[in-house]
């Protein structure tokens, strides 16, 4: 079961990054990444973490995925255009990215007996468990927080508006 | 039962897509995106961790899990703020073209 379902959304995790990587039109790349973020909420819930899928979903896919969507729709933006810049990245991009992937596959399967192996149901993390790490231990940063997504807010609002 | 670094390998993987796609893309609205793949794939690989330390302590263990929650609220207040620096960006140049932004290049 476990198994099953982490072969299904590691697939299509892996299908939709892929394909936001292939895809020319930025509308495709921002629905594939979507898929992306769904699926990796499915796997935050197979590792006991109910209330990041939570709000993986909520957050990523749809309150930043929307953005995304809004300001593609609202600047128009049409097909990527091949530049002599792309095909230098290219050149570069896809023989660093395969090392890149060998390298962390190499370290991380040869470390296996390091792990440990995760068995579908333990360890689950409730919200109230994190909100007693977060409102107890880390109640400061959790404030600064707010501050920032106003600061956020403020600078949004300051740069995107129209200059007269 | 699934070793957790089969999470680690398909986290490591999402991330050279994502380093992939930043260094490949010429559109700077995709670019944008292959950084919030990043993010996610390190996201993936801090709860994948902190399962593992819940496993190796015999107790669970949160601390992973609050990490990703700040990542997430930074990486909502940085989407915003991206968001907006794209769309003064295409107001000052009409383009989304990466290459033909290049005021500051050498």
């Amino acid at each position: 079961m476990h198994l099953a379902l982490f072969i299904i959304f590691g697939a299509l995790c892996m299908a939709g990054a892929l394909n936001l990587l292939f895809q020319r039109h930025p509308i495709n790349s921002a629905l594939s990444l979507i898929v992306v973020m769904s699926s990796l909420a499915v796997l935050y819930l197979l590792l006991g973490a109910e209330f990041l899928a939570a709000a993986q979903v909520i957050v990523y896919s749809g309150a930043i995925m929307v953005l995304f969507t809004f300001v593609i729709m609202l600047l128009n933006a049409g097909e990527e255009q091949r530049t002599h810049g792309s095909k230098m990245a290219y050149f570069a991009g896809v023989p660093g990215a395969a090392i890149l992937v060998s390298l962390l596959t190499f370290i991380f399967l040869s470390n296996r007996g390091n792990f440990a192996e995760a068995r579908i149901g333990d360890y689950i993390a409730s919200t109230g468990d994190l909100s007693r790490v977060l409102f107890r231990d880390l109640l400061l940063p959790f404030e600064v927080t707010s501050v920032l997504i106003l600061i956020a807010i403020l600078g949004a609002v300051a740069l995107a508006r129209k200059e007269h | 039962m699934i070793p957790i670094a089969w999470y680690l390998v398909l986290s490591g993987i999402l991330f050279s897509i994502g380093v992939a796609a930043f260094l490949i893309k010429r559109n700077i609205i995709t670019v944008f995106m292959s950084i919030e793949l990043m993010l996610n794939a390190v996201n993936l690989s801090f709860v994948a961790f902190s399962r593992n330390w819940s496993q190796i302590t015999g107790h669970l263990q949160v601390s992973g899990q609050i990490f990703v929650f700040f990542v997430m609220v930074v990486a909502a207040a940085e989407a915003a703020v991206g968001l907006a620096i794209i769309i003064a960006v295409f107001r000052a140049r009409n383009t989304l073209n990466v290459d033909q932004v290049d005021l500051m290049k050498l």
